[in-house]
């Protein structure tokens, strides 16, 4: 798809230059991965640190005595270069540390270094003492997932093929109330869902309290601090990641084909099963990796509207990390949460998955 | 019979569509109500009365202030070098076609694929047992460009996808230089693409709190402030700079709506992004 005409002169290093820059990229990348992720030590490091300025001069002397034609081969992974670097250093090395630390023994609590040994007992303690966090973690993601686009489907629906003129101004309030800060919505729906709040006293005066409970809604009278605040939250702050993307695709759909399957007389529930439903799945595809990934390891909501009974799996990796110090076991957590995530949305993938993405 | 159904069926829908907007909206109708609220303790949970005080004196809680200017200052700086970094891999993604392409494509959306908790987790990791940096003003703007770079890329490579380069040749045929066509040609028509993904950075990095909180040693940002407060204090004023924070962006909206439309320019752009 390149634009530009080659020169019809081209020498030979000339022409292969895009082979030296991919190279070159990726040599460097690996290059800061290995000295960001202690993969190596001592004078090695020297080493490493020589050849990443070595690939660097190279290719910035190949663009410059190349000609043109080197120069063109040459510019998106100059163009790449800064931000794969950014990348390299601060997200794929720490993810190999993060590897590193949790094969990692650490002497006590209070003992900042810790040493690789190949410790995988880490992982044994993640599962046993913190396996009913990753299944409520899941759980707790999925569910907030359905009943995101169970809220999130009719009003991205009605925004999209009903909204008229009043389209813009209906998305915009529909984003509007995600400029406040994460933390305040989630603390404002703790406030809500007191005991002494709106919700609670208006649920008990029409008498619906024992309703709630069989349902599992409510505990003992209360809202706050159950299972269902916490997925409420998780539903909450991560409705328009589902709604957008549905949203998207909704308006994307011709209106055309539906007027063509009313000509074929398709009833309107058939023709949104058959037409607009299937054309709307790459939307809610997105919408559900983009809600479920951050919902899963999400820690606030159990925070501020669950109890000790409801902490997700982020709750443990923060607690370990941060107040006990123990780097090694919280590393083993938050690999097992990247891998099981990783591991669902290939599965997901496979059996939904749509060439729109990304 | 069937016609009345549907019509039952339509307006249910309509019903559902605006009970979810509510929804969106309750907890915002109460954080902006409570911020005109005159607490008794040190909680401003629940209401007692009526009071301007608070927004008379926003910046009365030191704390607090010196929290939301530092997380202004700390979004200000990451979201320049993020736009930077972005943008320059969106054009190399938009404008060219070379080896490893799609492989560059699928790595960009990795990072947006991790959960939050892991980026903050593993980012640590990496600052443990240096002494390069310590935790504080630093680390958190690496942390988050490094979660920036990404939307900014996507975003920005979204926008020009349909942008005609040919332009570019028809400015170098006119004898333009390639710097001169780049600033005088295609800089002007991709810049509101960048303009739009680093307005998204910017609030991305005011409001993140996890990763934020892994990498922030004893530096307060807003969110981390909020955070450490709730558990001893919740200030009025705390609800009034989220308020302000909220009328501010609605304001920014409504004139990009309003200015986009007089001028038709914004459509324009939006097409093209499009095409």
């Amino acid at each position: 798809m390149s634009l530009v005409e080659a020169p019809a002169q081209r020498s030979r290093l000339g022409s292969s230059a895009d082979r030296v820059g991919l190279a070159a990229l990726l040599i460097a990348t690996v290059c800061l991965v290995a000295i960001g992720g202690k993969w190596v030590s001592g004078p090695l490091t020297s080493v490493v640190v020589l050849v990443l300025l070595a690939v660097i001069v190279g290719v910035i002397v190949l663009a410059w005595r190349g000609g043109t034609e080197a120069r063109r081969l040459l510019a998106p992974y100059g163009l790449l270069k800064p931000g794969m670097l950014w990348l390299g250093l601060f997200f794929l090395a720490p993810l190999w540390s993060l590897l590193r630390i949790s094969l990692s023994t650490k002497e006590s609590r209070f003992d900042i270094n810790y040493n690789f040994s190949w410790a995988f007992e880490n992982y044994q303690t993640a599962f046993t003492e913190f396996g009913g966090q990753f299944s409520r973690a899941f759980l707790y993601a999925g569910i907030a997932t359905v009943l995101t686009i169970l809220i999130g489907y009719p009003l991205a629906y009605v925004i999209a093929f009903r909204g008229g003129k009043y389209k813009n101004v209906l998305l915009g309030l529909v984003v509007v109330p995600f400029f406040t800060s994460y933390l305040i919505r989630t603390i404002a729906w703790s406030t809500i869902l007191s005991d002494e709040g709106v919700v609670v006293s208006f649920v008990k005066g029409l008498g619906l309290v024992p309703v709630l409970e069989a349902l599992q809604i409510m505990d003992n009278g209360r809202l706050l601090n159950t299972p269902a605040a916490v997925i409420g939250g998780l539903t909450y702050n991560f409705l328009p990641f589902m709604l957008l993307p549905i949203y998207v695709s909704l308006e994307k759909i011709d209106i055309g084909l539906v007027n063509a399957a009313n000509d074929l007389y398709s009833t309107n529930s058939a023709a949104f099963r058959k037409v607009v439903f299937p054309l709307s799945m790459p939307g809610v595809f997105a919408g559900t990796l983009l809600t479920f990934i951050p919902a899963a390891g999400d820690f606030v909501n159990a925070q501020f509207l669950g109890n000790p009974n409801t902490t997700m799996i982020g709750n443990s990796i923060q607690d370990q990390f941060l107040r006990q110090n123990n780097y090694p076991v919280a590393s083993a957590m938050a690999a097992v949460l990247m891998v099981s995530i990783a591991a669902l949305v290939l599965l997901y993938t496979r059996l939904f998955g749509t060439e729109d993405l990304a | 019979m069937i016609r009345s159904r549907t019509k039952v069926g339509k307006q249910l829908l309509n019903v559902l569509a605006g009970v979810a907007l509510v929804y969106l909206f309750v907890p915002i109708i109460f954080i902006v109500a409570f911020s005109f609220n005159k607490p008794r303790g040190k909680f401003n949970l629940i209401w007692q009365e009526f009071t301007w005080d608070n927004w008379l004196k926003p910046f009365s809680d030191p704390g607090l202030t010196d929290a939301f200017t530092r997380s202004l200052e700390i979004a200000a700086i990451s979201t320049l070098i993020a736009t930077f970094l972005g943008s320059l891999m969106a054009i190399a993604l938009a404008r060219y076609s070379f080896k490893g392409h799609n492989g560059f494509n699928f790595f960009l959306v990795l990072p947006l694929t991790a959960p939050e908790i892991v980026l903050g987790s593993s980012l640590a990791t990496l600052f443990l047992g240096q002494n390069f940096v310590d935790f504080g003003l630093v680390t958190i703007v690496i942390a988050h460009v490094m979660f920036q770079v990404s939307f900014v890329a996507l975003t920005v490579r979204a926008r020009i996808r349909g942008f005609d380069w040919t332009l570019e040749h028809a400015a170098q045929d006119l004898g333009a230089s390639p710097m001169r066509t780049f600033w005088k040609i295609t800089f002007p028509l991709i810049l509101p693409g960048i303009l739009a993904a680093s307005l998204l950075a910017f609030a991305l990095s005011i409001d993140d709190f996890i990763i934020t909180f892994f990498n922030s040693g004893s530096e307060q940002t807003f969110p981390i402030y909020i955070y450490g407060a709730s558990r001893v204090e919740i200030s009025p004023q705390i609800n009034v700079l989220a308020s302000i924070v909220l009328f501010a962006s609605v304001a920014i909206l409504a004139i990009g709506n309003f200015s986009g439309k007089r001028k038709g320019s914004g459509r324009k752009q939006r097409k093209l992004a499009r095409a």
